[in-house]
């Protein structure tokens, strides 16, 4: 490779820099130069060092905190925050910044599963349907639209009600409810990448449409879905938290910040701390995944890029 | 004279859309010899474009679909094999595609995919018709950048289309069509989105690869200046037909078909500068608009009472010089007349 490297220390731009087809820094893969806008980001970094620490303190949860999740009477009940109970007390005498830290785990496991389940089914779902279309894509589309006309947390509850409230079966009921919002992004990507002038290019190379939907629709397809994903973790954990506060998600005394919120909500007056530390886990969690999502979806535009 | 490589024989490509069956592509016919560079030309919407991809079975199905005709192909071997393309199995239409007939298309700038290297989308092809290994693959796409004038091709191999120009994307795009070594390559206008200089250069390279590599080129454009410079035959087409053929020669110096002549009656000339430029007055007929008669007619300015009820069939002018249009069909009235009238004031 004999990329010219710009000397730093004179001001004078190179040679290389008038003439457009050498300038190029040496080649980046698409991935690679999107995340190297990524990190031009400050949002987002910011959001990543708010994910990365929650993600930290939930894979080392034993070692931040001598108290089990669960004990009860770890101090007196209902304490404010002192050097014992860091984050004081909960109407059990179990301590907050303990079960904050466990429910770290859960919240990012609720939020990994729904995601994930989410996407790989709604994936499969909005590729057949784009690339089929007709009456498939109708099939499909309709089942979509139907399941997007009932507002989302009401459907969760009803799917939770059917399969009786606990962690898991929430877990199931938001990968669901996630479903068609990736199903209708797969689908609609696909539609509009199966008639870019490469695809049509490939099929004159005599390549299968399998081959071509794999090697080429789906690796162009990725970048809204990775956005999406990022996005949809948020809000995974958000309505995983919201069945929580409503008791149909995890049953005590699983540390569960949304379940916590609701156990608390009677003392929110004369014991805030109960109810502030799950709130603003929740909060920044949320946020964080948020701030990623934006600064991948600005990263990842093609029309951002000058 | 050899039998040609390829033969197109009353191709009909319809479109059936809600407003009805669209004919696209009506009774087409013509014929590429091997080693030979046919220009297809006429205005948007003529069905240049649906004829080179109904060649490569490539017609958006639905709403399209190859109601009548036949392409023959025939491929050079120990003995010639005679094949319809209309009737291949889809199996052996992928190995004639981008194998035996390549083709290449109008934007280069989107006509790559954005997400690999050059050098893998050169040999993606070649790797799905043969099996050859990652240093012979490297080593061909190498091989195919050289022969395509590509500076530095140790380094473009290596890197992603949006770090080259539109010029050299579309010097890519022959390299992948060429890498099989085809028989055949129709170019479907391959310069219309590049600057002029530009432009003569990707036609210089077609023309050099036709010459050293032997092979027929279909070249579809709408630029007759394109056809002058590299083509030895053309065929004008106009709303799905073709209205005249002949060997480039005799097209430009001597066009029959009043189209013909109002095409190239509006190309620009030095020595006239300050003039209006001419154009065709009227606009191309909707397709399957025109029930009977010629469908030049509502333009035509050596019109008469028979072109608008009588559908033309194309004639044999001289050998190889086929026209349609009434204005020669001297076993009725009409004819004599018209082409006195035409060779009067309107001639260019």
């Amino acid at each position: 490779m004999e990329t010219v490297k710009p000397t730093n220390k004179t001001p004078i731009p190179g040679p290389e820099e008038q003439e457009p087809q050498t300038s190029m820094p040496a080649p980046a893969s698409p991935w690679k130069e999107a995340f190297r806008e990524l990190k031009k980001n400050k949002l987002a970094i910011v959001g990543m060092f708010i994910i990365s620490f929650f993600i930290l303190i939930a894979i080392f949860a034993p070692f931040l905190t001598s108290y089990a999740p669960s004990t009860l009477n770890a101090g007196p009940r209902l304490t404010s925050p002192n050097l014992n109970n860091w984050f004081g007390t909960d109407d059990l005498g179990r301590d907050i910044f303990t079960r904050i830290v466990y429910g770290a785990r859960i919240s990012l496991l609720v939020g990994f599963f729904a995601v994930t389940g989410a996407l790989i089914f709604g994936s499969m779902l909005g590729i057949i349907a784009g690339y089929y279309g007709r009456w498939v894509d109708m099939l499909i589309s309709r089942f979509f639209d139907i399941m997007l006309a009932f507002p989302s947390i009401l459907l969760a509850i009803a799917i939770v009600a059917i399969l009786g409230p606990s962690l898991q079966n929430a877990l199931i009921a938001i990968a669901i409810i996630n479903i068609p919002i990736f199903g209708r992004l797969v689908r609609s990507k696909v539609i509009s990448i199966r008639e870019e002038e490469y695809i049509l290019a490939a099929k004159a190379q005599g390549m299968k449409s399998g081959r071509i939907l794999i090697h080429h629709v789906l690796p162009n397809s990725t970048a809204p879905i990775i956005v999406q994903a990022t996005l949809g973790f948020g809000t995974a954990i958000l309505e995983a938290a919201a069945l929580g506060f409503l008791g149909l998600g995890a049953q005590p005394p699983t540390p569960e910040w949304g379940a916590m919120l609701s156990d608390a909500r009677q003392y929110i007056q004369s014991a805030p701390w109960t109810v502030l530390f799950p709130g603003i886990s929740i909060m920044l969690v949320v946020l964080g995944f948020n701030m990623i999502g934006d600064g991948l979806r600005d990263a990842l535009d093609p029309k951002m890029k000058n | 004279m050899s039998k040609p490589v390829l033969e197109v024989n009353g191709l009909q490509t319809h479109f059936f859309t809600d407003r009805g069956e669209i004919p696209a592509v009506d009774d087409v016919s013509f014929h590429i010899q091997q080693g030979e560079v046919l220009g297809v030309v006429g205005e948007s919407g003529c069905g240049k474009s649906v004829t080179s991809l109904s060649i490569m079975g490539l017609v958006p199905d639905p709403p399209g679909k190859i109601v009548g005709g036949e392409i023959l192909y025939r491929s050079e071997g120990k003995e010639t094999n005679e094949e319809n393309l209309v009737e291949l199995s889809k199996k052996r239409m992928r190995q004639i595609r981008g194998n035996r007939i390549s083709m290449i298309f109008q934007e280069p700038m989107t006509s790559l995919d954005p997400l690999f290297k050059i050098g893998f989308q050169i040999t993606e092809g070649l790797r799905n018709h043969s099996n050859i290994s990652k240093k012979e693959a490297h080593r061909k796409a190498v091989e195919m950048l050289t022969l395509v004038g590509i500076p530095r091709p140790e380094e473009v191999v290596n890197e992603y289309p949006h770090q080259l120009s539109g010029g050299m994307r579309q010097r890519v795009m022959i390299a992948i069509a060429m890498s099989s070594d085809p028989e055949v390559l129709i170019a479907d206008e391959p310069t219309t989105a590049l600057d002029v200089t530009i432009q003569a250069q990707i036609l210089e390279l077609m023309q050099n690869l036709n010459k050293e590599k032997g092979t027929a080129i279909l070249l579809i454009t709408h630029d007759l200046g394109v056809v002058a410079e590299v083509c030895q035959r053309v065929v004008v087409m106009y709303a799905g037909k073709v209205v005249e053929q002949g060997s480039v020669r005799t097209i430009l110096k001597n066009p029959k078909h009043p189209y013909t002549q109002g095409l190239i009656k509006s190309l620009p000339k030095l020595s006239e500068r300050d003039t209006r430029l001419y154009s065709i007055p009227g606009n191309v007929p909707k397709p399957g608009s025109i029930k009977n008669g010629c469908r030049f007619a509502a333009r035509c300015p050596a019109v008469f009472d028979r072109c608008l009820v009588e559908n033309p069939e194309l004639l044999q002018l001289e050998d190889e010089h086929l026209c349609r249009c009434f204005l020669y069909d001297n076993k009725e009235g009409g004819g004599k007349n018209g082409e006195t009238a035409l060779t009067g004031s309107q001639r260019p």
